[in-house]
């Protein structure tokens, strides 16, 4: 597979403040990958660079091999679609999409031909006279898509795509966005805070702190094998403990649950501290005290947050440590209350053991 | 639950009672003197016109209103010839304010923000002394005996003064450094609301700067322009003190043609006729504006 872009080493500085800081990383064809973390981690500041609105420090951008690092934002075979939409307020939705066309010496007939099939594209064929004022939110939205579309870009860049949109049309832009993908073959580099989007979106995901890409891997991939404890935190619920490596082989010691807990894989050698992540949702809980389980802590629920398909419940252990457990409704079961005494269990195989 | 006092519509009424008054007292009244003095003849005496009514023993019996200067100032080729002159000065004045005053707001607006608060500053530092005192150091700078032409004989550049005080050229000077603020406040407003994420969209769209510019940045600063440019235009086409002041004999102004009328032959009917058609030929640009404006109809 060959790369459509290369960040090579790329390092950009705002004052003292490293915002880019040494990435390096490659964009296949036809791939969707989603560059996530919190405000502030750098994400935005590399998709610009990508696009050339801003210029590394140092390091080096390849678009289709070709070094496109001193290359204007208007020279490179990339398009942007800005957090805000960026729609020029004086131009029809017409006159935005055709706007990049014309800069390409697009005229007449061709010129409008691609400028219905763009708006065809995300269905707002019907409103081309309209001017963006007159535009919902998700209309506008759209049109900010067309705009790139009709450049028929290599990679399409989309700033935080969702971040003005409400939950619902949210999960529906995402569906369509996915599909436009599949339909037009184009690399799509998303950047988002919002890890669920990502997963349900992207290919691959980045997961960005601090200037660095921490990961880079399938959304299940980083579910279920997070590098380390910074990735696991972000991406999902997640429950994170201390512990130190114990004597018996294969097991972890966890203060703030009392007790040694076995694990599937290589660990460091004993006394070494380490961090313990589980899932809440492979936590079984009951009433009962579980028999036959590999092991068990008993702990009093302390907080219940009803989520509809299930409930998060926190529960304080005798030791003094809090678990975040899923409890699905599915079973129908009668949910738990506060102050109830409960049982926890999970496999050694749910347990990931992180460098500290 | 209590009664408002006074009811919505009544409250809203009163607050605009406010402009309207203000308008009423200081606008439509003195205007309507003015209208009324054009109306009369011009008369020896105190006041130095005639009374519009007739009377017969302080009974009023008709109207004694004419149209005399009104005749006479569409009639006599020097008011005609005093008007157009001082629309082209204004218009080539306000050009030429535009020209100079674009890349300068242009450019603070997109200063750091730490230096635009300066550069505005600096802008207006200009109105802190009285504006006639500016036009008299102009007078010092261009006259023969000048700033300008003592340096430049010093030099030996030139060996004759260069005549520049009293021409055309230094009218022109004067109404672009006098009312360049009043062109560069409001494009500096218009500009600096501009989103930079605007121009970073048409340079990923493919366009080059100059194109961005003419593309986006001239159409979206056109209110601004047009509000500049009227801000200069009415005000300088009833200018009187720099004409008088930097220009010669043949500089032709209707300021100057009614400071003439009114101080010189105390003509106050053909002052007061000059001035009633000076404001009509300075409303037809707002009404003007006005349509474009609501034609344009850029809201955000």
């Amino acid at each position: 597979m060959s790369s459509v872009i290369r960040i090579d080493a790329v390092t950009k500085r705002f004052g003292s403040v490293a915002a880019v800081d040494g990435v390096s990383l490659d964009i296949f064809e036809n791939e969707f990958i989603a560059l996530l973390g919190a405000s502030g981690c750098g994400k935005t500041t590399l998709l610009r660079i990508v696009a050339g609105l801003e210029h590394p420090d140092t390091g080096r951008i390849f678009i289709d091999g070709k070094d496109m690092t001193g290359e204007a934002p208007y020279a490179r075979p990339v398009n942007m679609m800005f957090q805000s939409y960026a729609l020029f307020p004086h131009m029809t939705v017409a006159g935005n999409v055709a706007f990049g066309l014309k800069q390409d010496g697009l005229s007449g007939a061709a010129l409008e031909e691609r400028v219905k099939d763009a708006l065809v594209a995300v269905e707002m064929a019907g409103l081309g006279e309209r001017k963006p004022h007159q535009l919902s939110g998700g209309q506008r939205q759209r049109v900010a898509l067309a705009r790139c579309l009709a450049k028929r870009p290599r990679v399409l860049l989309l700033d935080e795509p969702m971040a003005a949109l409400d939950k619902h049309l949210r999960e529906r832009t995402q569906l369509e966005l996915m599909a436009l993908r599949a339909r037009l073959g184009i690399t799509f580099v998303v950047v988002t805070h919002d890890q669920s989007e990502a997963m349900a979106m992207a290919d691959r995901v980045a997961v960005m702190d601090g200037g660095r890409i921490l990961q880079v891997d399938t959304p299940r991939n980083i579910y279920e094998r997070p590098a380390n404890a910074r990735v696991a935190g972000f991406f999902g619920d997640i429950n994170l403990w201390s512990a130190v490596v114990g004597d018996r082989p294969g097991t972890v010691r966890v203060p703030a649950l009392g007790f040694e807990m076995p694990t599937r894989g290589l660990l460091p050698p004993s006394g070494t501290a380490v961090s313990v992540a589980v899932r809440p949702e492979r936590i079984a809980m009951s009433r009962a005290p579980l028999s036959g389980a590999e092991h068990a802590v008993t702990g009093t629920v302390q907080e219940t947050v009803y989520l509809g398909t299930a409930s998060t419940c926190f529960v304080k252990t005798q030791a003094g440590g809090t678990v975040r457990v899923l409890a699905p409704h599915a079973d129908g079961a009668s949910a738990f209350n506060k102050g109830e005494t409960v049982h926890l269990s999970w496999p050694s195989t749910a347990v990931t053991v992180l460098d500290a | 639950m209590s009664r408002p006092y006074f009811t919505e519509t009544w409250r809203r009424r009163m607050v605009l009672a406010l402009p309207w008054l203000w308008a009423a007292l200081f606008f439509l009244l003195p205007l309507a003197f003015v209208v009324k003095i054009s109306l009369a003849e011009a008369r020896m005496s105190v006041p130095p016109y005639t009374d519009l009514l007739a009377r017969v023993d302080g009974a009023v019996v008709g109207l004694n209103a004419t149209l005399a200067n009104y005749q006479l100032l569409f009639s006599d080729a020097l008011y005609v010839k005093a008007y157009l002159s001082s629309l082209k000065i204004a218009l080539v004045a306000t050009a030429f304010t535009l020209l100079l005053g674009y890349p300068m707001a242009y450019a603070i607006a997109r200063a750091p923000a730490a230096r635009r608060t300066l550069l505005l500053v600096l802008v207006m530092l200009p109105f802190w002394t009285s504006f006639l005192v500016r036009i008299y150091a102009w007078m010092g700078l261009l006259r023969p005996t000048g700033i300008i032409n003592t340096a430049l004989q010093t030099l030996g550049l030139i060996d004759e003064p260069l005549a520049m005080l009293n021409t055309p050229g230094a009218v022109y000077l004067g109404i672009v450094y006098a009312y360049l603020p009043f062109m560069v406040l409001p494009l500096y407003a218009r500009l600096e609301k501009l989103d930079p994420a605007l121009l970073e969209a048409a340079a990923d769209l493919g366009a080059r700067p100059w194109r961005a510019f003419r593309e986006v940045t001239l159409p979206l600063s056109l209110p601004g322009v047009l509000a500049g440019c009227l801000l200069v235009f009415i005000p300088v086409t009833g200018e009187f003190v720099i004409p008088d002041l930097l220009g010669g004999p043949d500089t032709l102004m209707i300021g100057k043609v009614l400071w003439n009328e009114f101080f010189s032959n105390r003509d106050w009917p053909m002052s007061a006729a000059v001035t009633v058609v000076l404001l009509i030929v300075l409303v037809a640009p707002i009404m003007l504006f006005q349509a474009l404006q609501s034609r344009t109809e850029i809201r955000s």
